[in-house]
Formats: C-alpha cells, sequence, structure tokens
C-alpha cells in the first residue's frame, strides 16, 4: 500500500458520519417520542419476531465470528431477548399517561431520546436484541456500537430488527449501527451533546469512559460471582444447577458462577452430586496446569473466553471424562494473588471448602474484594436466615437462591427482570442498580395539583398527545402540486389585525422612505 | 496597521472578578487577535458586565472595537457602507441600505450569520443553495485545509488529480447516461459550456429557455433570461434565445417544430422565478419533445441539486436522464468557487475533437474539486437523505400550520423537499417579509423576477431546534408583514 501523499489529519476515521448519525436519531426520536402505545406494541412485536426469527442463524454466526460460547445456548439466549422480552413486557406500557387520583398527579411517560448502546462480544446478539427492545418499547431511538469482534453479525441483527420496526411504522434512523467501532469514534459518540443516555455493557474503562463522558450513562462494573453450598441444600439440585449454569454458553455469561463455596460437613456428597452432574474435579497439580494456561502470569488470557471444558482439558493435556461440561478447581485460598480467585469467562470453577456459614459468608466476601462489587452471587440453601445474612453481609444486589446464577440473577430463570445488562448500584459504581429494563429508558412528566382539597383534579381518563404515525415516517417529499402531497389547512379562525402604537410608528417610516424613493427616482 | 498583542486586554481595567471594574460611559478598548471577529467579544463582555455586576450594573459599558480582520481593518460599518458605495458597488449597496436590509455579513458558521453590528440572523437564504451543508461547514473546510498543504489551482491544460477523482464521483453519482464532467469556476460559466456543448453536438444555435429562467450573467447564459439583465450590456439576442411560458407544452412544441433548436435550457424548479413548480409529468414531457425534435434538454441542478429536493438531484426525482447537466453553488460548500457540466457521451464529442475547446484557468481548480469531493460525500450519506426528509416534513408542516392562520395574505407554499417558495397576496409581497424577518433574525431572499414570492431555503443540515426556532421567528414576521401591507392599503 503507498502511504497517502497528503496527511489528513481529520477527524478520526468515520466520526463525521457518526455525528451525522445521532443527529439522525435526534430527529427520530422528536418523532417516536409522540407515538401512541398501539403503534409501539405492534412495532416493538415486529422486531421481537424478527430476531427471533434470526435467533439460530445469527447465534451460529456469532460463535464463528468470534469463537465464543455455545450455539444452542446463544439460541437460547436470542429468542429470550427477542420474544422473550416481549412477552415479559407486553402488557407493560410505557407510553400511556397514568392518573393517580389519590394525590392528584398524573404521570406521563416521556423517553429518552436517543440512546448509545455499547455492546460485547461475549453476548453479541443477545445484548443487541435485549437493548433494541428495550428503547422500541419505551419509544427512544438507539445507536448501537457492537464490540469490533462482534461487529458483523451485531449489525445483521440490528439491521434485522430495524427493518422489521420500519416497516411497522417506526420512525426512519430507529435504530443505527456504528457499523466499523473505534476507540475515537466511539469516544466522539459517547461525547456527543445530543445522545441522552450511554448504557456500557462491557469492559471497565469502557464503562469508566461512559460516566465520564458527561451525559447520563447507564454502565455496570465487572462480576465475580460467589456461589455458595451451605450445608441445608438439596445437594443433588445444587449441583445440577450449577454445572448447568457454569457451561452455559461456555461460561461467557457475567452472571456465570466463578467461585464454588462448600461447607466442610458436606463436602464429600456434595462433590460427588458435582461430579455426576458432569463436572471434572481436578487434582492440586492439574489446577497448576490449568491455572497456568489460562492465567499465564497471573493475567487471564482472553484466548480462553468462552470455550469450552473439553477444550481446556486438551490444550493441558488432560484426561477428563467424556462429557465433562466444566472443570472444578479446588484452591486454598480466596486472596488477590490467587489468580483462580477472579473472574474467569470459561467453565472452570474454583472451589473452596470452609466450616460454617459464617465462614462462608466471609469467602463469599473475599470473592467479591477481587472482584464484582454490586453484581450477583447464588445461594443453594434451604436456610432463610443463612440466606437472609449471606444476602446482608455481600455487596451485592441480586442473590440467586436454589437456581444456577447464569439465568438466575439474569431474570430468565426468576422473576427477576430479565436482562443482559445486571446494574451494580453504588457497590459497584453505578448509577443502576436493578436489571436494566424498559422503565430505565423514560422519564415521566408529573402533572401535580395543588393538594387543597377545595382545587379538584379535572377527569383524565383516556386522554393523551400522542398520535398513531401516518404513512412511512419522515414523509417522502414530493412536490407540493404533486397529488398525495399534504392537504394544505384551512383557517379554523381567521386571526384579526389590530395595529399597535410601535407598528404605526414603523408603518410611517415605510411611507416616508418610500416616499423619498420616488422622489429620488 | 498596528501590531496586535496575541492576547485580548482590557487597556483600561484588570480582568480581575473583584476588580473595580468598568462604570457607565467607560470605553473599553479591546485589542485582538488579528484574525478574531470583533462580535466575537460581544458575548464575553455581555457575560463579563452580567458576572461584575449582576443586577446592579446599570448599563453595559460602552465598547469600542476596531473590525480588525488581519489584512484589513475598518472603524465602523458606516466606513464599510461609504467605501462599498465608493469603491465597489453603489446602486447595491444603497438598494439594501433602502429595502431595510443594511447587512455587512461578518462572522459566519453553521447556519447563522452576523452583521457587523453582531446581530444573528438563521440564513434560509444560502445563496441559493451555497452553504448547504452551512457556512464554513468545518468538514469541508479541514478537507479544504488539509489539501492545502499539497494541491493549488491547478494547471487547467493537464490531466489533473483532483479534477479526476471529482469528475469519476459525478460521473458515478449523476442519473444515468451522463459520463464526462467539464469544469467552470462559476455557474454562469458552466451554463456557457453546457450551451456550447449541445450547439457544437447539435451544430444548431438557439437555445430556448422559460420566460424569467434565470441561467447565470455571463455571455451565453445571460441571454436565457430576462431582458432586464441582457439589455441592459446590449446583450439581448432573442433570435438565438427564444423564450417560451414556463408549463406550457403547446408553446414549448411551437418553438421546436422547426428542429432548428440546440438544446432547451430548464431549472429543474426555477428559482429566480419565485420557485413555480413543474406541472406534473411537464419536464418529462418537454424531454419528449426535445428528444422528438433533435435538441438536447439541459438540466440547470445548480439551485436544486445536491439534494435539496431529498435526493442528490431533483432532475431524477422527476424521472429524467438529462443530456447535460449543471451543477456550481453548492457543490464546493461554498468556500472555494467551482461548477461544472456534466455530459452524456453522445453530447462530449468536442472533448474528443478539440479538447481545447473551452478553456478556463480557474475552471476545476483543484481546491475546489478538493471541497466538491467532500461536498458530494456528505450531500450522499444516507444520513444526510434522511435529515432532509424530516427537515423537509417539519418545515412544510410549520408552513402549513402558519398559512392556516394568514390564508389571505400566505397565499401559496411552494414546496419540493427544501426548495420553498411562499408567494404572499401583494405584488411585492415577499419584500415586507424579507424585511420583517431581517428585523426578527432570519434572512431570507425575495424572488428577484416574481417579488410576491420569498425564497426560503433552510440548510440541509439544520438543526431541529434551530428549524423550531426558525418557523417561530418566520411566524412573527410574517403576521407584521401582514400587518404592515394591510395597513398601507388602508380599510377597504
Ligand atoms: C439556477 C441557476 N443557474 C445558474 C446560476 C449562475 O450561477 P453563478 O452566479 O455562479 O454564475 C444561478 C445563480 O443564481 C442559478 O440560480
Amino acid at each position: 500500500m503507498t502511504q497517502a501523499l497528503v496527511e489528513m489529519p481529520l477527524e478520526p476515521a468515520g466520526v463525521p458520519r457518526g455525528r451525522a448519525m445521532v443527529e439522525r436519531a435526534t430527529w427520530a426520536a422528536r418523532t417516536f417520542a409522540t407515538y401512541d402505545i398501539d403503534s409501539v406494541r405492534r412495532i416493538a412485536h415486529a422486531a421481537a419476531i424478527a430476531g427471533e426469527n434470526h435467533a439460530r442463524e445469527f447465534a451460529e454466526l456469532a460463535v464463528q465470528e468470534t469463537g465464543y460460547g455455545v450455539v444452542e445456548h446463544k439460541v437460547l439466549k436470542n429468542v429470550a431477548c427477542s420474544v422473550g422480552i416481549w412477552n415479559t413486557y407486553e402488557s407493560h406500557d410505557y407510553v400511556t399517561p397514568t392518573i393517580l387520583s389519590g394525590d392528584k398527579i398524573v404521570e406521563v411517560p416521556r423517553p429518552a431520546g436517543v440512546i448509545f448502546a455499547l455492546t460485547p462480544s461475549t453476548n453479541p446478539v443477545a445484548t443487541v436484541y435485549f437493548k433494541i427492545m428495550l428503547a422500541l418499547l419505551t419509544r427512544n431511538t438507539i445507536i448501537i456500537s457492537p464490540h469490533p469482534f462482534a461487529k458483523g453479525v451485531c449489525t445483521s441483527a440490528a439491521y434485522a430488527m430495524r427493518d422489521a420496526a420500519v416497516a411497522e411504522g417506526a420512525p426512519d434512523g430507529v435504530i443505527q449501527v456504528v457499523e466499523q467501532p473505534s476507540i475515537p469514534l466511539i469516544n466522539a459518540l459517547m461525547t456527543d451533546e445530543r445522545v441522552d443516555v450511554i448504557v456500557a455493557t462491557g469492559g471497565a474503562p469502557m464503562v469508566r469512559a461512559a460516566y465520564r463522558s458527561g451525559n447520563p450513562a447507564f454502565g455496570v462494573g465487572p462480576s465475580n460471582v460467589p456461589v455458595f453450598v451451605e450445608k441445608s441444600a438439596d445437594l443433588a439440585a445444587a449441583a445440577q444447577s450449577i454445572v448447568a449454569s457454569k457451561s452455559f454458553d461456555n461460561s461467557i455469561l457475567c452472571t456465570s458462577e466463578s467461585v464454588l463455596i462448600v461447607e466442610d460437613s458436606i463436602l464429600t456428597s456434595f462433590t460427588k452430586e458435582l461430579t455426576k452432574a458432569g463436572a471434572c474435579l481436578l487434582s492440586t497439580e492439574q489446577v497448576e496446569v490449568v491455572r497456568d494456561l489460562i492465567f499465564p502470569a497471573g493475567n487471564f488470557d482472553t484466548a480462553w473466553v468462552g470455550k469450552s471444558a473439553a477444550e481446556i482439558a486438551a490444550a493441558c493435556d488432560l484426561k477428563v471424562p467424556k462429557g465433562t461440561l466444566i472443570l472444578v478447581a479446588p484452591i486454598d485460598l480466596i486472596v488477590p494473588e490467587e489468580p483462580l480467585a477472579h473472574e474467569k469467562l470459561c467453565p472452570v470453577l474454583a472451589m473452596v471448602t470452609v466450616s460454617s456459614a459464617a465462614r462462608g459468608i466471609d469467602a463469599a466476601r473475599a470473592v467479591l474484594r477481587n472482584s464484582g462489587r454490586g453484581h450477583s452471587a447464588a445461594i443453594h440453601s434451604q436456610d432463610a436466615r443463612v440466606t437472609m445474612d449471606y444476602a446482608s453481609a455481600l455487596p451485592v444486589l441480586r442473590v440467586a437462591v436454589n437456581v444456577g446464577n447464569s439465568l438466575g440473577s439474569a431474570g430468565i430463570q426468576t422473576a427477576l427482570a430479565p436482562s443482559m445488562t445486571i446494574g451494580t448500584g453504588f457497590f459497584g459504581r453505578s448509577s443502576l442498580g436493578e436489571n436494566l429494563q424498559p422503565k430505565h429508558f423514560i422519564n415521566q412528566t408529573l402533572i401535580a395539583y395543588n393538594s387543597n382539597q377545595s382545587v379538584l383534579m379535572p377527569d383524565f381518563t383516556d386522554l393523551n398527545s400522542w398520535s398513531v404515525p401516518e404513512g412511512s415516517v419522515p414523509a417522502y417529499p414530493i412536490a407540493s402540486n404533486l397529488e398525495g402531497a399534504p392537504v394544505i389547512p384551512q383557517p379554523s379562525n381567521p386571526v384579526e389585525f389590530s395595529g399597535t402604537d410601535d407598528l404605526r410608528e414603523e408603518i410611517r417610516r415605510l411611507v416616508i422612505d418610500e416616499l423619498r424613493q420616488i422622489i429620488k427616482g | 496597521m498596528l501590531p496586535y498583542p496575541p492576547t485580548l486586554i482590557f487597556l483600561n481595567q484588570a480582568l480581575s472578578p473583584c476588580g473595580l471594574g468598568v462604570f457607565r460611559g467607560d470605553i473599553v478598548r479591546l485589542s485582538v487577535l488579528p484574525r478574531a471577529s470583533p462580535t466575537d467579544f460581544r458575548p464575553i463582555l455581555a457575560k463579563w458586565s452580567a458576572n461584575w455586576y449582576g443586577a446592579t450594573m446599570p448599563e453595559q459599558a460602552s465598547v469600542e472595537v476596531p473590525y480588525d480582520y488581519g489584512v484589513f481593518s475598518f472603524a465602523s460599518k458606516a466606513e464599510v457602507l461609504d467605501k462599498a458605495k465608493a469603491y465597489w458597488n453603489p446602486g447595491k449597496t444603497q438598494f439594501w441600505i433602502d429595502s431595510g436590509v443594511p447587512l455587512v455579513i461578518d462572522r459566519r458558521e453553521e447556519y447563522f450569520i452576523y452583521d457587523m453590528s453582531g446581530k444573528r440572523l438563521i440564513d434560509t437564504h444560502l445563496n441559493g443553495g451555497t452553504y448547504n451543508l452551512g457556512h464554513r461547514n468545518p468538514e469541508v473546510v479541514q478537507a479544504i485545509t488539509t489539501a492545502m498543504q499539497h494541491f493549488d489551482i491547478g494547471n487547467h491544460h493537464f490531466p489533473a488529480l483532483a479534477r479526476t477523482a471529482l469528475a469519476e464521483a459525478l460521473v458515478s453519482s449523476a442519473p444515468a447516461g451522463l459520463t464526462k464532467v467539464i469544469y467552470g469556476s462559476g455557474g454562469g460559466e458552466a451554463i456557457d459550456i453546457a450551451i456550447k456543448t449541445a450547439r457544437h453536438a447539435t451544430q444548431k444555435r438557439k437555445v430556448v429557455s422559460i420566460t424569467k429562467a434565470y441561467h447565470g450573467h455571463t455571455g451565453l447564459a445571460v441571454g436565457t433570461g430576462d431582458e432586464r439583465f441582457s439589455k441592459l450590456f446590449l446583450s439581448d439576442n432573442p433570435e438565438d434565445f427564444p423564450n417560451v411560458p414556463f408549463n406550457d407544452l403547446e408553446a414549448m412544441e411551437n418553438v421546436l417544430r422547426n428542429r432548428d433548436v440546440a438544446a432547451v435550457i430548464m431549472e429543474t424548479i426555477p428559482a429566480t422565478f419565485g420557485f413555480p413548480l413543474p406541472a406534473p409529468g411537464y419536464l418529462r414531457k418537454v424531454k419528449e419533445l426535445c428528444e422528438r425534435h433533435d435538441a438536447l434538454y439541459i438540466a440547470d441542478e445548480v439551485q436544486t441539486g445536491l439534494m435539496r429536493t431529498g435526493e442528490l438531484w431533483a432532475i431524477s426525482k422527476e424521472g429524467i436522464s438529462p443530456d447535460i447537466m449543471v451543477s456550481g453553488k453548492g457543490l464546493s460548500g461554498g468556500l472555494y468557487p467551482i461548477a461544472c457540466v456534466v455530459v452524456a457521451e453522445h453530447a462530449a464529442g468536442w472533448l474528443t475533437q478539440d479538447g481545447f475547446g473551452h478553456i478556463s484557468t480557474f475552471g476545476g481548480a483543484e481546491l475546489g474539486c478538493v471541497a466538491a469531493i467532500k461536498t458530494l460525500e456528505i450531500c450522499s450519506r444516507p444520513e444526510t437523505r434522511s435529515m432532509v426528509h424530516y427537515l423537509s416534513d417539519f418545515i412544510g408542516q410549520g408552513l402549513r400550520r402558519i398559512q392556516a392562520d394568514y390564508p389571505d395574505w400566505l397565499i401559496g407554499i411552494r414546496q419540493n423537499g427544501l426548495v420553498i417558495g411562499l408567494e404572499f397576496n401583494d405584488p411585492q409581497g415577499a419584500k415586507f417579509v424579507m424585511r420583517h424577518l431581517y428585523e426578527n433574525g432570519v434572512w431570507a431572499i425575495f424572488s428577484t423576477l416574481d417579488p410576491r414570492v420569498l425564497q426560503y431555503k433552510p440548510g440541509l443540515l439544520l438543526k431541529p431546534e434551530i428549524a423550531e426556532e426558525l418557523l417561530d421567528r418566520t411566524e412573527v414576521s410574517i403576521c407584521r408583514a401582514w400587518a404592515e401591507v394591510r395597513s398601507l392599503r388602508g380599510p377597504r
């Protein structure tokens, strides 16, 4: 390649184009914010169906493009994040005003406007689907910036939903994708004043950058999920849940278990159950080999993200039973210098034993000191007291009980809000404490009446200012003398002219001007 | 010229926020960066006085600012106006003063122009689309600035880098069938080239245009237009440049029937005539008549091109592939003069027969080509197209709402995308509205050849909030102009 003769000190590639996308989104957002609930439902439903129709295709493409995860599991997530989200929120309404007659308050939902969403390589399509669904349900426009590793499939996924949404009347520009993401471009978009909210799901530096941008942001911190198996637990069920959860999509969900904490008294019987469920318990020597493989020089090697237990075992020359789903690596202590006590986005589960429930809680706190504050923890227990103490002592915002954490804390196997973005709250330096859900993308304009009893609030029932979009939005600019051009409205009551002194003075001046012209001319 | 210190200095007081400050009647002298415009300092001053004196500051201190622009300076706006009359164009200068638009454009950015007084105007004249992308569009500025490290105007005799690159970009964006590009330095020259090209290709002399056409004021172009501008210079030549009424197919057919016409030249929407819209199918029929009678069709897209109507070239919305197409004005983002003619192969013969047939030192200047490549790229973006559609819709709706309030005054809205003509119920109606718009911070110009109609051309990249502001100001101005006209007419 020849070097360019002229050095172009231009803005980094794509930035002007990116800014144009934001402006287009701004126009779209203005219109979308006036849609009525039926139109919104039609649009969101259409997008969900499109997402589901492509769930397998994009699951395959995602594994191909990133090399992470398991197709079957990705199909499941893609379905959960398209029609699953639709089913969850189909009867919810983020559009129509709500009347609180007792308080004499009416809440009018108002969308954020332009959402700038960063999506990770680990859950590429599911996160894209998820954020788009939330945006559509709340009448927001969204610009997706996919992780560069997964940009191909993410772009296709977003466009599949976009085409379906626009075909149902969503405004042009409602869903856009940064097709060639780069750090300078992302920075430019994050700091663009026209972006109304940033949702950053991904690495810590990116999340911090989102918060530094000066724009409202939802960023969530990293995880490092402790799972405590307490003596009252149903051991067989616990083992099955943990193995299934840890192996789900080869452990690349942020909700995937990281460190297993087991009470001494049940260790033998529990490990038996673990093995039965598909775990392979590593010997001390084997743990060392695995540690050296996935944490060379103490740092996690991202080459192992989303790889299967079999692949990791093979790379270590370990003989593991056929059908092994996860590798369980017993470690001595949960301390910062123990690499295996940190987050591992692959099906290797560290394990420590503790003498009591109290020591179990301490161990779980130690896990979270490494990372994962505000995220999630799991416990398998029949004991409400222990569960309460565990939840109250850990700096996390959700504790999944007697369920795999991967899908439990993500709200797919619990009643938590189904989510690909797990708010880590104040513990985890985030403004979002819950699982990200539609309500986070709207504000409410509150109509508040004088609370004095003598002041009455009129009836607001069925009142709203939203409307059904007509035709394509925006309308194609056809010439105003052609058929189909907009009809010119007739005046309802013609405005009557009434002069003012200023005006008379002005007119006098004009008349003089004109006289002067005539004399001159 | 005085050497100017590199920083802003308040000569009589320190800048300390707890200093003594300036009092009413004090003269504050500002020394400014050579290239800074004095208006840059007004907001600083305003803030400064607000911060220091709050509500107790009775009046802002009077400010004496030299209008210093580095290579030249003026003491006042009055001086500029006087000297403009003395050394430049007394007629034009006086015309604007008399019209109540004593504008001397100083600072300019985005869709704002600032009078020397500091008055801000939203520009919806845009010099007929020259500033489609805003004044000093940063992307275009950057492209030219960078290019200046390597390029200049270039040598017009040789094949050239930027000229070739732009030609390729133009051909690939132009309506089907147009294959060669010829450059001029302005729209008029490009029209002349188009006419010369058509004459060469057909070996005929006559060029038909519509009554009240406007294709520029150069040698041949001026002949196609209103006599006002050709007679003045004894350049009227009705023999060679017959006119026919717009939207009159019969007249068109009559003039073409003798088969002695080289070309029909058509603005896709006649701008200076107030944007009367071509009747449905009119232009297509004209093109058919041209084909039938061996004349070429020249599309003048100088004002209507470059995404103005929501498509890159308005002529393609009419479903026509012209034989020759002319672009200018906005082609280089209002930063470097350049215009072009895009020609179908069957009309481009002279380029092979005698490539030196049309020589223009500045035509296709390479810096202009660089600006045009960037401009064309911005105009062609899907985002730009989408925004133009949104804006057309929004402005159109807003104008129809205004019309609903003043149906007897704003009697017509002629709109195709962001090409908009507002027709008022008075022979000079647009001049009244223009004046009130000016007073209310909007610059839009009446149509020279039909002063009932105001040309209203919002920028392609106008932000939604400025579009709202523009409509607000427009409504007020239309209302006031109507009041003025009614009172001048007296009670009925
Ligand atoms: C439609 C049209 N064609 C041609 C021209 C001539 O362009 P220029 O003034 O650059 O010579 C103009 C200028 O107003 C125009 O409006």
